[in-house]
């Protein structure tokens, strides 16, 4: 099923990508690409595994250095930044990793109160316990609060990493793989969840997958990285309508045509 | 050959890079004092245990074994003296050190390393937590002060195992050994101790972090960190002994 219709502001761009390159020795991943992302969009990228796609979006959030390239966020040089401005600047991106990356020391409220407690330290404990129990109730999950990671499903850790990432209240979020390892109903669930946080939350998104039915339910735009570059953007429709064999290999694959 | 010149130049690069890190994010706010606490707690608290037991074996057997020399000679008398030198110079740094280098350097290695692979220390970076100050400028802060509290309650203990062996053969009181092992070591013995244990502390904690923080990814690098925390500290703790040794002969 196809996406509704949402407002983006096509003349706002939140992340700025201009001539971007990244290798790792003689693997070349990403070859000056450029890419914007509109304030209000879900933005799709879809391409097969090890084709730079979580490289892409670990460049944005400063994880990584671009070998060249500019890459604007909110208005600010990634490039430029100090570790101290960095560590700021991305309070305001949320990042929700492939394989959730919680805390397995800790409950799931503590994964929670983390970034909280550290970055809004004026909060009081009556705060805190109502933002985690808010955001908690927006993924659904109220009632894992006090269960250990290892006690979640998939599905589970995947929500409470959106949680913990949405409890800062990130102007942008970026998901890698959200659906990657998910049955089908579970990854429904996903999907609209990624949905909701962008109705809700008001936030603008990247959404690294090669899960065609999650980039055809969450993508308000989708782009296609092939061989280190962007070939195809547009609609889901309109990437498709090509006879390009990588890019119909890809479709055939996934809908067993 | 050539290869294994440039990745030992490369390892030695990025060991001095973060070493160099360490001393800055340790000076510089903000301080994270409550995790400090946490690790004492972690490292120092949790090893009493093994600490306890393994420091009273050593002053009790030491005893033991030194005693049928010492008996030849009709000196042991001077058995109290001897046990002292040795705990304090020599065994409870050594002893604290190489314990503290199997289950602190394979604990904090194997979970760094953990965090790693699992991409928790990418999370923290991107929720806005500096990951090296909060995890690896901690974990080091604890071992230097861990491991010198340590190495004093081993010294204790080790003399209390050294009492209870002569005990069990000479009719020696309590308060007569203690004295007999205050006067034969002195101020400058605990000096040599406490600047022992501080280097063999942060050498502990710094070389765990560092092979636990570096560590290369998937399941594999989580034994190999474990692996090359304890084998490294352990190593570069004999080297420092060797070292101060010579040192302290030196000022001495």
């Amino acid at each position: 099923m196809e996406k509704a219709k949402t407002h983006i502001d096509y003349q706002d761009a939140v992340i700025t990508l201009r001539g971007v390159s990244k290798s790792f020795g003689e693997n070349h991943v990403l070859k000056n690409v450029d890419l914007d992302l509109y304030r209000g969009e879900n933005l799709v990228v879809l391409g097969r595994s090890g084709t730079g796609k979580s490289v892409l979006i670990k460049l944005i959030a400063g994880l990584l250095k671009p070998d060249n390239g500019t890459i604007d966020v909110l208005g600010i040089s990634v490039n430029d930044l100090r570790d101290h401005d960095l560590m700021k600047l991305r309070l305001k991106i949320g990042f929700s990793f492939q394989n959730s990356a919680l805390y397995d020391s800790m409950t799931v409220r503590e994964n929670l109160e983390f970034p909280l407690i550290r970055n809004k330290r004026n909060l009081t404990r009556t705060e805190i316990n109502k933002e985690v129990e808010d955001v908690l109730e927006g993924v659904g999950l109220s009632q894992a609060i006090n269960q250990m990671p290892s006690e979640l499903s998939g599905g589970q850790r995947k929500r409470i990493g959106i949680a913990r990432t949405l409890i800062l209240r990130p102007d942008i979020m970026m998901y890698d793989e959200p659906t990657a390892g998910l049955d089908p109903i579970t990854c429904l669930d996903i999907n609209s969840l990624i949905n909701e946080v962008q109705l809700r939350y008001k936030t603008s998104s990247i959404i690294i997958t090669h899960d065609l039915a999650c980039a055809r339910s969450v993508g308000d735009r989708i782009v296609m990285l092939l061989d280190g570059k962007f070939e195809r953007q547009g609609s889901f429709k309109e990437i498709f309508e090509t006879n390009d064999a990588r890019v119909k290999a890809f479709y055939d694959y996934n809908f067993i045509v | 050959m050539l290869n294994k010149l440039r990745s030992f130049f490369t390892e030695f690069a990025n060991i001095h890079r973060f070493l160099l890190r360490f001393w800055r994010e340790l000076v510089t706010p903000p301080y994270e004092f409550k995790e400090i606490i946490r690790q004492c707690f972690e490292i120092g608290w949790k090893s009493l245990p093994l600490i306890s037991v393994t420091g009273f074996i050593v002053g009790f057997v030491f005893t033991k074994q030194s005693r049928p020399s010492l008996e030849e000679f009709g000196a042991t008398s001077w058995l109290p003296s001897l046990i002292s030198i040795a705990i304090v110079r020599a065994l409870a740094p050594l002893v604290t050190a190489l314990i503290a280098s199997g289950k602190i350097g394979s604990q904090v290695g194997a979970e760094l390393s953990s965090m790693n692979v699992t991409e928790q220390i990418d999370a923290m970076e991107v929720s806005g937590t500096n990951p090296f100050k909060f995890l690896i400028v901690s974990r080091i802060i604890a071992t230097t002060i861990s491991i010198p509290i340590l190495t004093f309650y081993v010294a204790g203990i080790g003399l209390l195992g050294g009492y209870l062996s002569l005990a069990s053969k000479d009719d020696l009181s309590f308060l007569s050994f203690f004295t007999q092992v205050f006067e034969t070591i002195g101020y400058q013995d605990l000096w040599a101790m406490v600047f022992r244990a501080v280097v063999f502390g942060f050498t502990i904690g710094a070389v765990s972090c560092y092979c636990g923080y570096y560590s290369s990814k998937g399941t594999e690098g989580v034994g190999k960190a474990a692996n090359a925390a304890v084998v490294a500290s352990m190593f570069l703790v004999f080297i420092e002994e060797i070292i101060i040794v010579q040192i302290l002969a030196i000022i001495n």
